[in-house]
C-alpha cells in the first residue's frame, strides 16, 4: 500500500510538473511582449527595457518558467503586468468562494442522488422507478448555466423568493450570504445529482443481486432495511468513484455558473482576465484549476485502492 | 421488458438527432427571415403573424436562428467527434495493442492520456481564445482535444478485449503484422464500441459548446449559436422569458437525443451489456 501511494503521488507530481511546462508553453507562444504592451506605443526603447528587467521576461523562457513554477510551490503566483497587484492573494481569495460553490453543489447532488438511485433501482419494475430514470435522463441533457437560468426564472422572476445573481460575503451576513448561494449550488448539484441517480440505481442494483443480501433477506430483513445494513457501503464504492471524477466537473461547471449568477469566484477571475489580457492572472488560474483536477483524480485513485485491494496491482 | 424500452430510447433519440439536423440541413436552403437581420421595428416583435417565436432584442428572428444555430452545433460537433475520433483511435489501439514487452509504450501513451484529461474543454478554449482570439475554430479544437482521452481510454479497453480472441490469434500465428491485425481484426470489432462513444461525445460537445458560447469563446457574433442566444436573453428574463425558452429547449433537446442515441445503440449493437446495466 505504501509503494502504492509513493508511486502514484510521484505520477501526481510528475504530472502537475507536467501540466506547469504546458501551461506556461502555451502561454509564452503569445504573441506581443508585455512590456510594450503595458507601456503602449510611445514609449522609449529603455523604458521597455527597464520594464522588462523589471517584469523579469528579458531571461530565457526556461528560468522564467522555473521562477514561475518555483514560485506557485510557496503560493507566489507573480505579480500582474497590467493591474501590477500580486496574483496569488487574489486567486487565494477567489478559490475560497468556488470551493464553497464546488462543495454545495456536491451536497445537493447527493441528497439528490442517493434517494432516487436507490428508490429507483428498488422499484426498477414499476413505473415510478423508471420515471426516475427518464427525469435523470432529462436531467443529464440540462447544462449547469441552463438550470441557472431556469431556476433565476422560477425563485427570482416568479416566486421574488430569491436574488437573481450577485454574492454576499458570510462574514458581512450569513443569511444573504446563504440566499445567494442557493441557487447557483442547485444549479450544479441537480444537474450532477441527475447524473449521480444513474450511477447509485446501478450500483444498488449490482449489490441487490448478491447472494449476502438475499441471505440477509432471509433472515427476515425487510428490503430497505437489508440494503441499510448491507448494501450502502458496498455499493458506495463505485459510487465514492464517480463522486470524485464529478468533483471536477463541478469546478469546471463552477466557472460558468459564477458567470450566470455574478460570483466573484475563479472562474470570474479567470475570464476577467482574459478580458483584461492579464496574461500571467490567466496562466495561474488555469494552473490552479488543472492542479486541482490532477489532485482530486489522484485522491480517487487513493481512495479506490483503500476501499478495494485488488486494484492496486491493475495499473 | 428491457428490450421494449431500449427500443424507445433509440427511437426517440434517432428522432430528436433527426429533427435537429432537419432543422439544420434546411437552413442553408431556407428561413423564415434572415437570422442576422436586425429589425428595429420588429424589437421584440410576440409571435405570430411570420414570426412563428417571435424575435428578440435586435428584432432578429428567434425561429431562423434557431436552425442556424443547429447548424453551428451540428458543425461544431461534427469537427470536434471527428478530431478526437482520429487522434484518439489510433493512439488507443496502439496501446491496447502493445505487447507485454513494450508496455512503456501503452503507458506512456495512458499517461499523457491522463495529463490532457486534466484539460478540460472550457479551460482550453480559454486559453486558446487568450492566444489566438476565440471562435468556432478555437471552441471547436479545445473540445476536440478534450475528447481526445476519452475515445483512446474506449478504443484501448475494447482492443485489449479483441486481441485476446482466438482469430487474433489465429491471424498472428499465421504472419501477420501489427498493422494488417489493426485494420483488418481490431478496428472492425470495435466500431461499434467508437459509434457509441461519438454519439456520447457528440452530446458532451453540444453542452460544451453551448457553454463556451454562453462565456463568449465560442461562435462569433452576428452567426447564430444557442448558447449565445441564451446569453442574450439572460437580460431579459425578467420582461421576455421566450427568449431563454426557446434556445434552452433546443440544447437540452439534442443533448437528450444524442444521449439516447448513443445509450440506444449501445444496448443494440452489443446485447450483453443489457443485463450488465440493469
Amino acid at each position: 500500500m505504501i509503494v502504492y501511494l509513493l508511486k502514484r503521488l510521484a505520477v501526481l507530481l510528475a504530472s502537475v510538473a507536467a501540466a506547469g511546462v504546458a501551461v506556461f508553453a502555451f502561454m509564452a507562444v503569445l504573441p506581443g511582449d508585455p512590456a510594450e504592451i503595458a507601456l503602449g506605443v510611445n514609449a522609449t526603447p529603455e523604458a521597455v527595457a527597464e520594464l522588462r528587467a523589471r517584469f523579469g521576461t528579458d531571461r530565457p523562457p526556461a528560468a522564467q518558467f522555473l521562477d514561475w513554477f518555483g514560485g506557485l510551490a510557496h503560493g507566489d503566483f507573480g505579480t500582474s503586468y497590467v493591474t501590477s497587484s500580486p496574483i496569488g492573494p487574489q486567486i487565494a481569495e477567489r478559490l475560497g468562494v468556488t470551493t464553497v460553490l464546488v462543495l454545495g453543489g456536491m451536497v445537493v447532488a447527493l441528497i439528490v442522488a442517493v434517494p432516487a438511485g436507490t428508490f429507483a433501482a428498488v422499484h426498477h419494475r414499476d413505473p415510478l422507478g423508471a420515471a426516475i430514470s427518464a427525469v435523470s435522463q432529462v436531467g443529464i441533457a440540462i447544462p449547469a448555466f441552463l438550470a441557472g437560468i431556469l431556476l433565476v426564472f422560477v425563485f427570482a422572476v416568479k416566486a421574488q423568493a430569491l436574488p437573481s445573481g450577485g454574492y454576499v460575503p458570510i462574514a458581512d451576513d450569513p443569511a444573504e450570504w446563504l440566499r445567494s448561494l442557493l441557487l447557483p449550488w442547485l444549479s450544479l448539484g441537480l444537474v450532477q445529482g441527475a447524473v449521480l441517480t444513474r450511477y447509485v440505481r446501478s450500483a444498488v442494483l449490482d449489490v441487490m443481486r448478491e447472494d449476502y443480501l438475499r441471505t440477509a433477506r432471509a433472515k427476515g430483513r425487510g428490503r430497505m432495511g437489508a440494503l441499510w445494513r448491507h448494501g450502502l457501503r458496498n455499493a458506495s464504492i463505485p459510487v465514492v468513484t464517480v463522486l470524485g471524477l464529478q468533483l471536477a466537473t463541478l469546478l469546471i461547471g463552477a466557472v460558468v455558473v459564477e458567470r450566470v449568477f455574478v460570483i466573484p469566484g475563479l472562474g470570474d477571475l479567470l475570464l476577467n482576465g482574459v478580458a483584461g489580457r492579464d496574461l500571467l492572472l490567466v496562466q495561474g488560474v488555469v494552473m490552479v484549476l488543472v492542479a486541482a483536477v490532477l489532485l482530486i483524480n489522484f485522491v480517487v485513485d487513493v481512495c479506490y485502492a483503500v476501499l478495494d485491494p485488488r486494484l492496486r496491482g491493475a495499473r | 421488458m428491457s428490450g421494449r424500452r431500449l427500443n424507445l430510447g433509440l427511437v426517440t433519440g434517432g428522432a430528436l438527432v433527426g429533427v435537429v439536423v432537419a432543422a439544420a440541413l434546411v437552413s442553408f436552403v431556407w428561413t423564415p427571415h434572415d437570422p442576422t437581420l436586425v429589425d428595429a421595428a420588429g424589437k421584440l416583435r410576440e409571435p405570430g403573424g411570420g414570426y412563428l417565436l417571435g424575435a428578440d432584442k435586435f428584432g432578429r428572428d428567434t425561429l431562423s436562428q434557431l436552425m442556424v444555430g443547429a447548424r453551428t452545433t451540428l458543425y461544431v460537433g461534427v469537427v470536434a467527434v471527428g478530431i478526437a475520433a482520429v487522434v484518439g483511435t489510433p493512439l488507443g489501439v496502439a496501446a491496447g495493442m502493445a505487447p507485454r514487452s513494450r508496455g512503456w509504450l501503452s503507458e506512456l501513451i495512458m499517461r499523457v492520456n491522463d495529463l490532457v484529461f486534466a484539460f478540460p474543454a472550457l479551460l482550453l478554449a480559454v486559453m486558446l481564445g487568450a492566444v489566438y482570439g476565440a471562435g468556432t475554430l478555437t471552441a471547436m479544437i479545445a473540445i476536440g482535444v478534450a475528447t481526445v482521452p476519452a475515445f483512446a481510454r474506449v478504443a484501448r479497453a475494447a482492443t485489449m478485449q479483441v486481441m485476446v480472441t482466438d482469430y487474433v490469434l489465429a491471424a498472428r500465428a499465421a504472419g501477420r503484422r501489427g498493422p494488417a491485425i489493426a485494420v483488418r481484426h481490431v478496428l472492425p470489432n470495435i466500431g461499434s464500441v467508437l459509434i457509441v462513444q461519438a454519439s456520447v461525445s457528440f452530446a458532451i460537445a453540444i453542452l460544451a459548446e453551448a457553454a463556451l458560447s454562453f462565456l463568449g469563446f465560442g461562435t462569433r457574433p452576428p452567426t447564430p449559436s444557442w448558447g449565445r442566444m441564451l446569453q442574450e436573453s439572460q437580460e431579459l428574463l425578467f420582461s421576455t422569458p421566450r427568449l431563454a425558452l426557446w434556445p434552452g429547449l433546443a440544447i437540452a433537446l439534442a443533448v437528450l437525443g444524442f444521449n439516447l442515441l448513443g445509450d440506444g445503440l449501445r444496448d443494440h449493437l452489443d446485447p450483453k451489456l443489457r443485463s450488465a446495466r440493469g
